[in-house]
């Protein structure tokens, strides 16, 4: 799994892939904090693009994303997110505690 | 005859088998001509099921999770997780959104999910003994 990321103007970009589940959910949680701690952006945006799944433990890795990207002052934007993650995201409220964005 | 087709599987509580275990549910369930919604909605489901057996029924060993796949008339999915591990000490409290006893990578979603995502949802549990997740959902009929 190899997360593609870019830094322009203090925006963060992280591109995830694949399928976001409990099995993969601490490698996912482990790569955007290290790539936060190298990079230390103003914003952070994960782009989902490319997941095809989430489930529960997907919310965890946007929460842990949040409090990664407050404890250095910035904040989270999430964008390009499908039909099944985003109805798993509206379900857990998340999308009322975290800026989402339409795919540009 | 009660159902129309069905499938057991079991498989040990290895986190890659959530997948193998959501992809297997969608696959049967794919006879039921579902929308894209409903076999997310589904899959999704499952995943959240058999997660929570392998994070907590089996907290510290590997053991055994009994997946049952029932097609019922009136195009109804039944599934059933079943383990035999520690129990749920309080499935009220286990069922309340945020609630969990998990670690950070765990959101307390599961259960808010599973009674969104599934027509029924049913928990039984004794300490010890086992939990077992009965879940429906109806497939709605394309014409």
């Amino acid at each position: 799994m190899q997360f593609t990321s870019f830094l322009q103007d203090g925006r963060l970009t992280i591109a995830l892939t694949g399928e976001i589940d409990h099995h993969r959910a601490r490698s996912y949680i482990d790569r955007i904090r290290s790539k936060i701690e190298a990079y230390t952006p103003e914003e952070c945006i994960l782009d989902f693009s490319e997941v095809t799944f989430v489930d529960s433990s997907g919310i965890a890795v946007v929460i842990n994303s949040m409090r990664f990207m407050a404890q250095i002052e910035g904040k989270l934007t999430l964008t390009g997110i499908g039909e099944q993650p985003m109805k798993v995201f509206k379900t857990s409220g998340i999308d009322k505690l975290v800026q989402i964005r339409e795919a540009v | 005859m009660k159902f129309e087709n069905y499938m057991i599987l079991e498989f040990p509580s290895k986190s890659a088998n959530e997948a193998f275990a959501r992809s297997a549910v969608a696959c049967f369930a794919a006879q039921l001509d579902p929308t894209l919604e409903e076999l997310g909605d589904i899959r999704t489901a499952v995943s959240e099921a058999v997660t929570n057996c392998i994070v907590h029924a089996y907290p510290n060993a590997y053991g055994i999770i009994t997946l049952r796949c029932r097609i019922l008339k009136d195009n109804v999915l039944d599934i059933v997780v079943k383990d035999k591990g520690v129990g749920i000490p309080d499935i009220e409290q286990a069922r309340k959104p945020m609630f969990t006893t998990g670690g950070s990578e765990r959101s307390g979603m599961g259960f808010t999910i599973m009674e969104s995502f599934m027509t029924a949802l049913e928990i039984t549990s004794s300490p010890e003994k086992g939990t077992t997740v009965h879940m429906r959902r109806r497939i709605q009929r394309r014409i």
